[in-house]
């Protein structure tokens, strides 16, 4: 029964009110003690219209029909298994639609006919029970106290220093030494995080195609591509660092140092794409705005101001790697990066 | 046995016989089988994460036989013709595998995965249920941390599942995982190395997460879980008081056959409603994502959402950082990585032990509180759940500016200020909606139920008619508990502060629990009131009708 909705005043035998959070007045039986002897009084039956013969049999053919809508669940999860092979998009969809349904049938219909079961067919009942009190008696506690006080004083640990100190000497290390173990998790940081794959005179190549890149690629303002260090396209933890964007844009738009403007081709500029908050590749680029946005936590860099921070949780710029052309006309770097890229870093000064 | 034998005596029996000469547990086995359960809603709350807990361990050994937890490079010759031929994990190459060449194995993944968040919320109601009620008091504060652990396992196990698979999302959210490890001071760059085996992503993480996910942490919630039971059932469930219901008695109905046939219909019920989810609501579909790719990134990425909370408050954070010395203290980092979550789950930890030192309720509580009897509690714990809600709200701030086109700035700067602002205001409106719940208690009890009934007195006026409550609605209504107030500062005979009222802390507590009792409503039993404005009138109001 639920507490939802109960009668508060059916004393003058009006109409119930009903008083919302308030229980049901219930017949209750009694279950004094729970010690074997003293059952309470054979339990009878809440109220008569439940024990009606019809209206339980009713109830019991609805049970019969939820469990036998189970079987016929697990009858169809068995068909569907053998029925629907998976490999496609499509085939998977359809198997996995018809196993689970079936499955869900087969559940529901356990569940749904057990409730209905215990609701409707099984005698109602409801004891009352009484809670003896949680905490031991003194006497038990004190014996409890003596008797770890006799123990301790048999073992003579508290009368022999030498042991207790030995002892001691002994279980401490124990449960340190293994410590070390743990030290070849991995190597030390050591200044790792300060460079990335980049060197003078490597080419950069576009993520995904491996294409070299001439300044020509980039032909319209507004242009951005992904590029990345050549050699390195499939080291995962090379890429995690060196991935760099390249954006295009009007040489007038640019709002550089003279040293940083150095460092790009024709208008054509490298951001690390590494977002300097926790290091999502930041990839969006507006290029009427000249923004940069990282779609973790929209950090917003303006990529005409080297790559300021204008919005969002990031603290820094995203460093800028100079580039310059080869011999052969493709974009090379001039070095690697001049400060660590990516997230902050305690030793990262 | 008796002769009369029906086929479950003789069932039973004989099992019975068996362990019994062996353990000698019937005295035992019926005390349990007697054992009282009381019935309302909020106490399934609890099964829901047990049972989905349940579902997980099955459908997780399922899927363990098919996934490969390997960083190893391999190239993708499975059924899903988009990603033939592509490079990736092993680990993301086997969740393709399982997904589409494994008949069910889509439909495990997906209950694996409907049933990770059922459990967690799960958990959440039923805490925010144990909360409200002051279920967590004195003798049930060790289960309550417990509770707490499990809570903090499952969060950071359905975290560690998430990265299992190594799509696209879930490697940016290692990849932003590892970007909050090299912000912890001092030991950062050194979390991460050890914990990746060294730089960002590794071959080392899959199967070192693998073996925590699968095995050490379900080990440990398994233990925890067992010991959660096993002490509720020991100390009894907590009960709304009623009239057979008090401190000294439990009602409810017994065990077996009812509980168990009730339970168990609930298990079905939870697996059920997982198969119908994983069946119809599509989840983490990874092959939509691909593999993952350090310099690839999709807009819309969207976790599960119980890492809502911790991606607000990174989100809110203003850009604070430090440089000194050669050393870097990033607080837009530290504070929402380290100090939220660390203050949120410190005092969800301690709470019961914070209230009872402000209190100094040391009784031993078999009633529950409703509600609305602890006004205060009531006001903290919304004003929690606010601070939490508001969090997990700003993880969208960029969807609302988009939906509502309104500047990015705004929606940040409403949140901020709504972070701190709103607990403010759940607080008193909660406490305030508490107290008015009570004085309506007090007058249901003073004048009884409105009958709707009019009636006109001989002097000409109309009065209604009002009813007593039932004495199952009185006892309910009367369930409410005084909430000691600490007396301080005590001052002795000469005008000297008593020895435990001196001191910074005794006056804190003194303080806390001013405010923590403020505005306590006075319970008065019903039959003071009758006896107040005279029974026989009302008695005589109440029967015309
Ligand atoms: C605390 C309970 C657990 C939680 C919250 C949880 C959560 C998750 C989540 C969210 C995933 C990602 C699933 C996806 O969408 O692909 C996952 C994957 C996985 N889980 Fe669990 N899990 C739990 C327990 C277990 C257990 C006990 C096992 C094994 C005995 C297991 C085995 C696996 C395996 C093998 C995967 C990777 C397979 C795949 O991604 O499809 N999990 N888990
Ligand atoms: S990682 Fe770019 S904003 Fe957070």
């Amino acid at each position: 029964m639920s507490d939802k909705d109960t009668d508060v005043g059916r004393s003058s035998g009006g109409r119930p009110r009903r008083v919302i959070g308030t229980p049901r007045p219930t017949e209750t039986q009694y279950l004094l003690g729970d010690d074997e002897g003293a059952a309470g009084p054979p339990a009878t039956p809440r109220a008569e219209r439940d024990e009606d013969p019809k209206k339980i049999k009713k109830a019991e053919r609805v049970v019969a029909f939820f469990f036998g809508l189970s079987l016929l669940g697990s009858i169809g999860f068995v068909a569907a298994y053998i029925a629907f092979p998976v490999s496609g998009m499509a085939e998977t969809a359809l198997s996995n639609r018809w196993l689970g349904l079936s499955m869900a049938a087969a559940f529901l219909g356990v569940a749904c006919g057990g409730t209905y079961w215990v609701r409707r067919v099984m005698a109602p009942r409801e004891l009352v029970e009484e809670i003896h009190p949680m905490p031991s008696s003194v006497e038990e506690r004190r014996d409890v106290v003596e008797y770890f006080d006799q123990g301790t004083a048999d073992s003579r640990f508290l009368r022999r220093p030498l042991l207790r100190r030995a002892l001691l000497a002994a279980l401490v290390p124990l449960g340190i030494a293994p410590l070390v173990l743990f030290r070849d998790l991995g190597p030390l940081p050591g200044t790792v995080l300060r460079h990335t794959a980049w060197k003078k005179g490597m080419r950069l190549v576009v993520e995904g195609s491996g294409r070299h890149v001439r300044a020509s690629d980039l032909a319209w303002p507004g242009s951005y591509i992904t590029v990345i260090p050549e050699g390195f396209e499939h080291d995962l933890e090379a890429l995690a660092k060196a991935t760099v964007m390249l954006i295009k844009m009007r040489p007038e738009d640019l709002h550089l140092p003279p040293d940083k403007m150095a460092w790009t081709v024709d208008g054509i500029i490298a951001y690390s794409k590494i977002c300097t908050h926790v290091g999502c590749p930041a990839g969006l680029y507006e290029q009427q705005t000249h923004r940069i946005l990282c779609p973790c936590h929209q950090s917003t860099f303006d990529a005409s101001r080297a790559a300021e921070v204008i919005f969002g949780p990031a603290t820094r710029p995203l460093p800028q790697l100079p580039i310059g052309v080869d011999s052969e006309g493709y974009l090379i770097a001039l070095s690697d990066f001049h400060e660590p890229v990516g997230p902050s870093f305690w030793e990262r000064g | 046995m008796t002769p009369r034998t029906s086929p479950t005596r003789r069932l039973i029996g004989g099992t019975g016989t068996y362990i019994d000469e062996r353990f000698g547990s019937a005295n035992f086995v019926t005390r349990s089988l007697r054992k009282l359960f009381p019935d309302h809603w909020a106490f399934l709350l609890g099964e829901i994460a047990l049972y989905s807990f349940v579902v997980l361990l099955l459908t997780g050994t399922f899927l363990s036989f098919f996934f490969e937890p390997s960083a190893e490079h391999v190239t993708y010759n499975g059924s899903y013709e988009n990603l033939q031929g592509v490079e990736m994990s092993a680990a993301y190459a086997s969740t393709l595998h399982i997904s589409f060449d494994v008949r069910g194995g889509l439909l495990m993944r997906q209950i694996h995965h409907w049933s990770a968040i059922i459990f967690i919320a799960g958990i959440m109601v039923h805490m925010l249920r144990v909360f409200f009620t002051g279920a967590f008091r004195k003798p049930r504060e060790l289960n309550w941390v417990i509770g707490v652990t499990m809570f903090i396992l499952a969060f950071a196990n359905g975290f560690i599942g998430y990265g299992l698979p190594d799509d696209l999302l879930s490697g940016i959210g290692l990849k932003i995982t590892q970007g909050m490890a090299i912000g912890i001071p001092v030991v950062g760059t050194y979390v991460s190395f050890f914990l990746f085996g060294g730089e960002f992503p590794g071959t080392l993480l899959i199967p070192r997460f693998y073996i925590l996910h699968v095995l050490l942490i379900p080990g440990i919630l398994l233990a925890l879980i067992t010991a959660h039971v096993v002490i509720m059932w020991y100390q009894k469930h907590g009960n709304f008081a009623r009239k057979r219901s008090t401190e000294k008695t439990v009602v409810g109905a017994p065990f077996y056959p009812y509980f168990v046939a009730k339970t168990g219909s609930f298990f079905m019920f939870v697996f059920g409603v997982t198969a119908l989810m994983g069946a119809l609501v599509q989840i983490n579909p990874i092959w939509l994502y691909g593999p993952y790719n350090p310099a690839q990134i999709t807009a819309d990425s969207q976790s599960d959402f119980y890492f809502g909370f911790l991606e607000g408050a990174v989100r809110l954070m203003p850009a604070w950082e430090y440089s000194a010395l050669g050393h870097t203290l990033t607080l837009s980092i530290v504070i929402p990585a380290l100090v939220i979550p660390g203050l949120l789950f410190t005092v969800l930890l301690l709470y019961p032990f914070i209230e009872q030192w402000v209190t100094g309720d040391k009784r031993h509580h078999q009633l529950l509180d409703r509600p609305r009897n602890a006004p205060t509690r009531t006001g903290f714990g919304m004003a929690g759940v606010v601070f939490y809600g508001v969090l997990w709200a700003a993880a969208g701030n960029d969807l609302f500016a988009t939906t509502f086109d309104i500047p990015l700035f705004a929606t940040t700067w409403f949140f901020r200020i709504a972070l701190f602002v709103g607990p403010v205001i759940a607080f008193v409106v909660a406490k305030r909606v508490c107290l008015g719940l009570q004085r309506r208690d007090r007058e249901l009890l003073e004048h009884g139920v409105e009958s709707g009934i009019i009636k006109r007195l001989p002097s000409g006026e109309f009065i209604e008619v009002t009813e007593t409550p039932s004495e199952e609605a009185q006892a309910h209504l009367e369930g409410k508990k005084e909430i000691p107030q600490i007396a301080l500062p005590a001052r002795d005979d000469g005008g000297v502060p008593a020895p435990h009222s001196r001191g910074v802390r005794a006056k804190l507590r003194a303080a806390l629990n001013r405010l923590y009792t403020r505005d306590e409503i006075e319970v008065v039993p019903a039959e003071h009131h009758r006896g107040e404005h005279g029974e026989a009138e009302h008695r005589e109001l109440s029967s015309t009708e």
